[in-house]
């Protein structure tokens, strides 16, 4: 009846994880009782779950990356601690908890942190930027945010009913088949990332069709802001890479499953295969990731530096240049395989080449802030920081890219500071700069200006001090995923790690009080124009929080920056342009589609794990059954009366006639 | 389009905006980038994600060819494929896209007669190849030469399975999409939707050409 689950699958005996998710289920249930409580619950259905909204659902799945890095950050901290601790000592991880959280670390991290967070933000911008209304399918959005929270949800149900995958971030074969992992850790993870991997490709879809296809009048190719660009370039290799994943991950399932025999040792498997497969997703997926970032710096630089950005036309070559790169180095994450000096030798120097179109966005950017007169706000703070870090990065990769050099350190710490030196100081700091710089657009007010440096110093401090000992210590042989050691010169090194980690952590603790502080002075620091930065891409024409129509009417582009020219205009002018005839919108009616196939998919997703088959077949006919009903609507849209628009763009055209008068007055 | 659009697309022929990319704004552009018709983006979306999916396939084309040799002392393809079946499923695939194609221009003149009929051709003739796929699978199996045999069969049966789920998938919506019409009418969300289904079917005919050519015609050549 339930397959292979009994009441043997909840570890009892282990009393970490169970303590942790009794936690982390207390708070679950105590917000949900709140929210009932309170009566949000209708809202909450109406206005968010079931919202097809590109801004809400932005906000959602950026919402689902921080909590997510909170789990992930846990993980972290649990890591550092050990091997802290473990200096000729079993540490408080036994292996095989240990194994699984450094597992479960990688896995949240870039599956369901990294990437909603870098898709949350653009789905909330990119429609903005581009002067349109909604993504090309809104409800497909919806779809893919879900699908995304169900696979997250799969990996922590993992904490409490059985185990996670002790196989690393990527499961390598032959450790990952049923031989050597008979538990269901591997298939948690596989399932998980198969059901979000389809979210993400729909996604990838989604925003290519949209930045293609739907542009507002006069938005040609060359006047779209970088991050249009760059999320163009991000979600092509999504289109490109992730069926390559589906397609990997479904031979390690058959071969799990069915007894195939793609990656075994027996009946003629290829274990390298598996590594080539998985790479030649994974390299593609670390553009997927730094690109969006890449983006918002671009967009963060240019404003707070009060120029254009420096060699538009050659950023936008180097984007381009990077999305094709990205597909021809992947051999680079396995020169130890043994492929010969030749092929090493081309993959090597393919891996270098990337470093050029990446500096020649460094220098974009430097080049940009030259002779601007610099704010140095919060979001241009994690840019600089950005820029330093990344080179760092860079530099190291450079090294890593060297064959014979990379013999030496493949598989140490040294690779493990490579990586987070990159995804940290660019990934998450690229994210961090476009949270604080696009918050006062989604919900109206500035977030707390000095609680923010105090965050972003936190972490750059921790980030050095966590990860620099990490280099040191792979120069020195450490090897990464060990769960303890006895070599007395590595101890001070993981000491001083630890203390970076829990550097960190205050960073993440003043982001929280920074939410707090700014939520509950939301209105000392209220944004009444829209435009809080002075910044010069159209996502700042519209009021904030922007209203669900996005524009009154398509803006007319004339020319790049498309809202620095209308509002120089304006200035020029002293006056806005004429006030335009409204007429009643439709946007795309609320879908629950999204949330009942996810509903659907997550029991098919923990069906299949426990192989409890009648629930694999009840939820594969409840998913085909909710997309039948969704196809049978007869109302698809919502109109929005003229009068509504009228009234919330006469609103905004106010406030800009009065932002306009006060900077007259003033010069 | 604007009455301009003829000067910009001779001065700017890609719409790549060349005419005025600098940072002179102000200047008179009418070169359009608006929004395209519901029926253009639709279709554009789906071609994005049938290219995913043609993606998918290559990774279980190059698994394929890595594998092929790998028959661990079993059967190979030259032992069990048996050509004239296929010769008869590619026929059926191949009649099934003109049938299709009919049903997509039965549809645009809203003819039930020529939409119905194409249709339930369509689904006899991709169900007649998927059971002539389902004979030789289980006829392969019961010669001991299933999935689990070797990692060429294993090779072999995903690759061409996971085309054979892809055409059980598209007869599901093939009937999905006759209901519909035959509920709501041909109404233009679900002439949309045809659209996109006939691209599909098509696309299942490309990776079989594919497949009937690498898998098949190599393999008894081999």
């Amino acid at each position: 009846m339930l397959g292979k689950l009994s009441w043997e699958a909840i570890p009892f005996d282990q009393p970490i994880p169970l303590f942790a998710a009794a936690i982390v289920g207390a708070v679950i249930l105590a917000v949900l009782i709140w929210v009932a409580l309170k009566g949000w619950i209708p809202y909450l259905w109406r206005e968010w779950i079931t919202s097809v909204d590109h801004k809400r659902i932005g906000i959602m799945y950026t919402l689902l990356a921080m909590v997510m890095l909170l789990r992930g950050f846990t993980d972290a901290i649990m890591m550092r601690s050990q091997q802290a601790l473990a200096y000729r000592s079993g540490g408080y991880l036994p292996p095989e908890h240990y194994d699984q959280i450094f597992s479960a670390h990688g896995t949240l991290m870039i599956f369901f942190v990294a990437m909603p967070f870098m898709i949350g933000l653009m789905n909330f911008v990119m429609p903005l930027q581009l002067g349109i209304r909604d993504v090309a399918f809104p409800t497909l959005n919806s779809v893919s945010l879900w699908l995304t929270a169900t696979g997250a949800l799969l990996v922590n149900i993992s904490l409490v009913v059985g185990e996670f995958a002790r196989t690393g971030w990527l499961p390598y074969p032959p450790l990952s088949e049923l031989t050597y992992s008979p538990g269901v850790g591997v298939d948690y993870y596989l399932w998980a990332l198969q059901i979000s991997g389809v979210g993400t490709l729909l996604t990838g879809v989604n925003f290519v069709t949209t930045v293609l296809k739907l542009h507002a009048p006069g938005m040609t190719y060359m006047r779209m802001p970088m991050f249009c660009w760059t999320t163009l370039a991000s979600n092509l290799l999504i289109v490109a890479a992730f069926p390559i994943l589906t397609a990997t991950l479904a031979m390690l399932l058959l071969d799990r499953y069915l007894g195939f025999h793609f990656f075994t040792n027996a009946a003629g498997g290829n274990v390298m295969m598996f590594m080539n497969l998985i790479w030649a997703w994974g390299h593609p997926e670390v553009y997927i990731l730094i690109l969006p970032a890449f983006g918002i710096f671009s967009e963060v630089i240019s404003t707070f530096s009060g120029k254009p950005l420096f060699g538009y036309r050659s950023m936008v070559m180097a984007t381009m240049a990077i999305c094709m790169l990205a597909f021809t180095v992947w051999l680079h994450h396995f020169f130890t395989m043994g492929a010969g000096p030749d092929v090493n030798a081309i993959f090597g120097i393919a891996s270098m080449v990337i470093a050029v179109p990446t500096g020649v966005k460094v220098f974009n950017w430097l080049f940009t802030m030259y002779g601007g007169r610099v704010v140095y706000a919060t979001p241009i703070l994690w840019s600089l920081g950005f820029m330093v870090t990344f080179v760092i990065g860079g530099m190291t990769g450079v090294l890593l890219a060297v064959p014979p050099a990379d013999f030496v350190l493949h598989n140490s710490l040294f690779l493990v500071a490579h990586f987070h030196n990159v995804i940290i100081g660019g990934v998450l700091f690229g994210g961090f700069a476009g949270y604080s710089y696009w918050f006062p657009k989604a919900f109206g007010f500035r977030l707390h200006e000095g609680l923010g440096k105090a965050a972003f110093w936190c972490w750059v401090i921790g980030f050095y001090l966590a990860f620099m000992p990490l280099y040191a210590l792979g120069l020195m042989g450490m090897t990464r995923r060990m769960q303890h050691y006895d070599v007395p010169a590595w101890h001070p090194w993981l000491l001083v790690a630890g203390v970076g980690a829990l550097v960190i952590l205050a960073g993440i603790v003043l982001q929280i009080a920074q939410l707090a502080v700014s939520i509950r002075r939301r209105e000392a620091l209220r944004d009444v124009i829209g435009d809080p930065w002075n910044g010069r891409s159209l996502e700042w024409a519209t009021p904030s929080p922007p209203p669900a129509f996005n524009f009154p009417i398509l803006p007319r582009v004339e020319g790049a920056e498309a809202y620095w020219g209308i509002k120089q205009r304006a200035i020029a002018q002293a006056r806005l342009g004429e006030e335009p005839s409204y007429a009643p919108i439709e946007i795309p009616r609320n879908s629950a589609t999204g949330f009942i196939c996810a509903f659907f998919a997550t029991f098919m997703g923990f069906a299949l794990i426990w192989h409890i088959w009648w629930l694999v077949a009840l939820a594969a006919v409840g998913a085909y059954a909710t997309f039948v009903v969704f196809a049978w609507r007869d109302r698809v849209d919502e109109i929005i009366p003229a009068e509504t628009v009228a009234r919330i763009d006469r609103a905004n055209r106010d406030a800009r006639l009065r932002a306009l008068a006060g900077a007259q007055a003033a010069s | 389009m604007s009455t301009f659009a003829g000067d910009a697309e001779r001065d700017d022929p890609n719409r790549m905006g060349h005419r005025d990319a600098g940072w002179s704004s102000g200047a008179a552009i009418h070169a359009e980038g608006g929004t395209e018709a519901k029926l253009i983006v639709v279709g554009f979306g789906f071609w994005v994600f049938l290219l995913s999916d043609i993606v998918m396939f290559s990774a279980f084309f190059a698994t394929y060819a890595v594998l092929v040799g790998e028959t661990a002392g079993g059967p190979s393809g030259r032992d069990l494929f048996d050509l004239n079946n296929t010769a008869v499923q590619t026929a059926c695939l191949l009649l099934s896209s003109f049938t299709c194609g009919l049903a997509s221009i039965g549809a645009r003149r809203r003819s039930g007669v020529w939409f119905y009929g194409a249709m339930a051709a369509t689904f006899v003739l991709g169900g007649a190849f998927l059971l002539l796929e389902a004979r030789e699978f289980a006829g392969m199996v019961a010669r001991d030469a299933g999935p689990t045999r070797s990692a060429f069969l294993s090779a072999f049966f995903t690759l061409v399975g996971c085309h054979g789920l892809h055409v059980t998938a598209g007869l599901l919506w093939l009937l999905t999409m006759m209901a519909q019409v035959f509920a709501k009418g041909y109404r233009d969300d679900i002439l949309r939707r045809i659209l996109c289904f006939s691209l599909f079917w098509h696309t299942l005919d490309i990776i079989w050409v594919a497949l009937f050519s690498v898998v098949y015609l190599m393999g008894v050549a081999a």
